[in-house]
């Protein structure tokens, strides 16, 4: 496996240069996060990552992608996703066509044949015109093998894939190789970094979590969290960040649906500064609650709670919370 | 100092946490790359690669931390051994314990108990039992045997010099002792805890459900917990099935409009599968109370991957259970439900015909009907018309009986009478038999 790595991912030379050329491109990375990304490139394996919805799993590939320039490609999963769609396709259409076009060329060539024989003889010496890489729709997986100089692979949400697809991933991730049978196989010169994101839908297979790193993403801290929308949401006063980002976390606490995550936090703050908040006060909230929430049940429970934990979010000091949720964040 | 590292996978391995050679290759490319100079980098590191899933992390993280304070301490008394000493300790005599012991060194010490450990295979401890054993062999590896000749020695030897050295030696053999079991226990909340927890998982599973006492439930849930886990893993799958050799013309000239309809991709018709419905009915009378409350309490974990799911209770009445049982936590539930169920004397009859009154429409052809009880009426009419008509609609019907086979038709027991109309009755005593009747339920849809 020892080739040529001058390639793009150069500047991933340290857990810390990772951590500080994440942040370059505005995503706020943890140790175990650039630990693992780190390994991945090291080990040169797949990651595997779990948590809730928005907390940056999907974003990890995308800043990853910025922050090396290059290309990122996205396999977004779902049910029935077959290796047509994931890997290559024949164009059908364009070979048909060009079998019409080329109909009177090919009468041509054969014309002086004398023979079924020695016409058959003329045009197998053509034989891969029909099959070769020009007839190729190379979807994502091919794609990515194909770059020059690495690149950043997305498989999103492969929980949401059937289970013949996850055993089909298997070649692919384990050999960085794609097996076309009319042409052979194509290997990738420079392997792509590989980031598989589940929402834990269905239980993964075994085979495919033991060739993978396994990272797990939960809800931020509070310092974390305000780094992030601090880093996001530009504008936004201290105190009041300090504030939403208290309140955010102890919503957390409570147990409901869906707990807000990173996303939501960083669209209430969008909300907040388009309302030029200055304070959250009880009934400003109320009002603003179901960009928090997303179910109704959730803010039936939540709505009363609203002034008891607004005093609470007043009187914490930032930074002694610590993230609900494993595993911990540093 | 790859040794550490196949020592941690093993305990990794004997509690519970799933590592493949192919992992244990990873974690050794990751110490090269990584170096066991950070512990925190390096405790992230091999999570990552190491354990899989959450609960696994958390394992993980608990024998880390065990592990790796252990092995910290003995490398650091290495390094300050090589520095000082250079004495090579493996056949220590008496005099060098006494020494070694009253010199207060605690780097020192702690590397001769790391030495005596290795020598005596302290690692190998399973159970908890073998403790004291494996104690007894570590303070013998560090020369305790010459300690007790001295000690014979000092006693025979009388006299107040002779006591007051018999008391030194007793205190030291005392603290060796001492330091040995520690070490010993450690090794065993390292290697041994987990499969003694196996050993004792495995026996709760095999044990009768109706001989289960309180100081049982805490792992007897547990056990549920990883049960119902298992069985969804397996059925959650969503199986579809092709049908092939019947063309789904509809899809597949859909999909080839592109191509002029001439059919280059071609569709097959697809067969889906039913989800599961599961309605089951538990007798809560008093002889049947504790082996309904471990079934309700493993399929109610598994409403996930059922969500069509119906309980109801009767001894006498009968009636739905689904609200409570959503609504409480489970203990609460089961108190409620058998308060307000588990009085009356049991009729099967009577059950049925409120079942067929209140709650008919609750059975379809794709529902299992589950019942569990033992099928003594006291003597009622057992209302077999009832009966074949829900086993006629129903996809099926599923008997456990808590009663062994030899006891079926005794008495007032009726259960030959019912069998007839069941595709299956089964015999459930213990966890293992309920496990392997809710998998034969699941596996009816696939």
């Amino acid at each position: 496996m020892a080739k040529d790595l001058s390639t793009g991912y150069e500047p991933m030379t340290s857990v810390d240069a990772i951590t500080a050329g994440l942040e370059g491109v505005g995503y706020i990375s943890t140790k175990q996060i650039s630990t693992a990304v780190f390994l991945a490139h090291g080990l040169r394996k797949p990651i595997l990552i779990e948590g809730p919805a928005g907390v940056g799993k999907t974003d990890l590939a995308a800043s990853l992608s910025r922050w090396l320039d290059l290309p990122l490609l996205r396999l977004q999963c779902y049910e029935g996703l077959d290796e047509g769609k994931a890997l290559y396709e024949w164009k059908y259409g364009k070979q048909l066509l060009y079998t019409q076009i080329l109909k009177e060329k090919l009468n041509e060539v054969i014309g002086d044949a004398g023979s079924l024989e020695s016409s058959l003889g003329k045009l197998s010496s053509f034989e891969d015109l029909f099959f070769s890489e020009q007839f190729l729709e190379s979807r994502p997986l091919l794609t990515a093998m194909k770059q020059e100089v690495g690149s950043i692979l997305l498989i999103d949400e492969i929980d949401k894939s059937d289970e013949e697809f996850e055993a089909f991933l298997l070649e692919v991730l384990s050999d960085y190789q794609v097996t076309v049978p009319e042409i052979g196989t194509i290997a990738a010169n420079v392997p792509p970094l590989v980031i598989l994101t589940s929402n834990n839908v269905r239980e993964l297979g075994d085979a495919l979590k033991r060739r993978c790193l396994h990272l797990h993403i939960g809800f931020p801290d509070h310092a974390r969290e305000r780094r992030i929308v601090r880093a996001r949401v530009e504008g936004l006063e201290e105190s009041l960040l300090d504030q939403m980002v208290s309140f955010v976390q102890s919503v957390r606490d409570v147990d409901i649906k869906k707990r807000p995550s990173i996303a939501e936090t960083v669209d209430w703050a969008k909300t907040l500064l388009l309302l030029h908040a200055t304070a959250l006060d009880e009934t400003f909230v109320r009002d603003t609650l179901n960009v928090l929430l997303k179910h109704e049940s959730d803010i039936a429970v939540i709505g009363p709670e609203v002034p008891k934990m607004l005093r609470e979010a007043a009187a914490q000091k930032p930074g002694n919370r610590t993230a609900s949720g494993y595993p911990n964040l540093g | 100092m790859e040794r550490p590292l196949t020592n941690f996978i093993r305990a990794l391995r004997s509690s519970d946490v799933r590592v493949s050679t192919g992992e244990a290759l990873d974690a050794a490319h990751t110490l090269k790359l990584i170096g066991y100079a950070d512990r925190s980098m390096l405790k992230d590191s091999l999570a990552c690669v190491l354990a899989k899933s959450p609960e696994e992390k958390v394992t993980f993280d608990e024998l880390f931390e065990l592990y790796f304070s252990r092995q910290e301490t003995a490398s650091n008394a290495e390094q300050d051994q090589t520095d000082s000493s250079d004495n090579d300790s493996s056949e220590t005599d008496a005099s060098n314990l006494v020494d070694l012991m009253e010199s207060g060194d605690e780097s020192a010490i702690s590397l001769a108990l790391e030495k005596a450990a290795e020598a005596a295979g302290v690692d190998n401890i399973r159970f908890s039992t073998q403790v004291a054993y494996y104690a007894q062999q570590m303070v013998k590896q560090m020369g305790g045997e010459a300690l007790q000749a001295r000690l014979l020695e000092a006693l025979q030897q009388g006299g107040p010099d002779g006591d007051a050295e018999a008391q030194r030696l007793i205190d030291v053999r005392r603290d060796v002792t001492l330091k040995a079991r520690d070490r010993a226990e450690k090794a065993f909340q390292v290697f041994g805890t987990g499969e003694t927890q196996q050993f004792r998982d495995d026996y709760a599973a095999e044990k009768k459900l109706s001989a289960i006492d309180r100081s049982d439930m805490e792992r007897m849930k547990r056990l549920i917990a990883k049960i119902a886990k298992r069985l969804a893993v397996k059925h959650s799958r969503r199986k579809r099935r092709r049908n092939r050799g019947q063309l789904d013309v509809r899809r597949t000239m859909r999909a080839n409009a592109g191509f002029d309809g001439v059919p280059f991709n071609v569709v097959w018709r697809q067969k889906r599968k039913d989800k599961p419905k599961i309605v089951v009915i538990c007798d809560v009378s008093g002889s049947v109370a504790q082996y309904v409350r471990f079934l309700l309490l493993l399929l109610w974990s598994m409403k996930d991957v059922v969500p069509d799911m119906h309980a109801f209770a009767f001894s006498f009445r009968l009636g739905s259970v689904d609200e409570v049982l959503e609504q409480n936590d489970f203990e609460t539930a089961m108190a409620k439900i058998l308060r307000e169920y588990g009085m009356g004397s049991t009729s099967y009859g009577q059950a049925w015909s409120d079942l067929k009154i209140n709650h008919e429409q609750i059975i379809d052809r794709r529902t299992t009907l589950l019942v569990l009880g033992d099928a003594r009426s006291n003597y009622g009419d057992p209302r077999m018309d009832l009966f074949r008509e829900f086993a006629a609609r129903a996809k099926r019907v599923i008997w456990l009986n808590p009663e062994g086979p030899g006891l079926w038709g005794t008495g007032d027991s009726v259960i030959p009478r019912y069998a007839p109309f069941c595709a299956q009755v089964t015999h459930v005593s213990t966890l293992k038999d309920l496990e392997r009747a809710v998998d034969e339920i699941l596996s009816a849809y696939n």
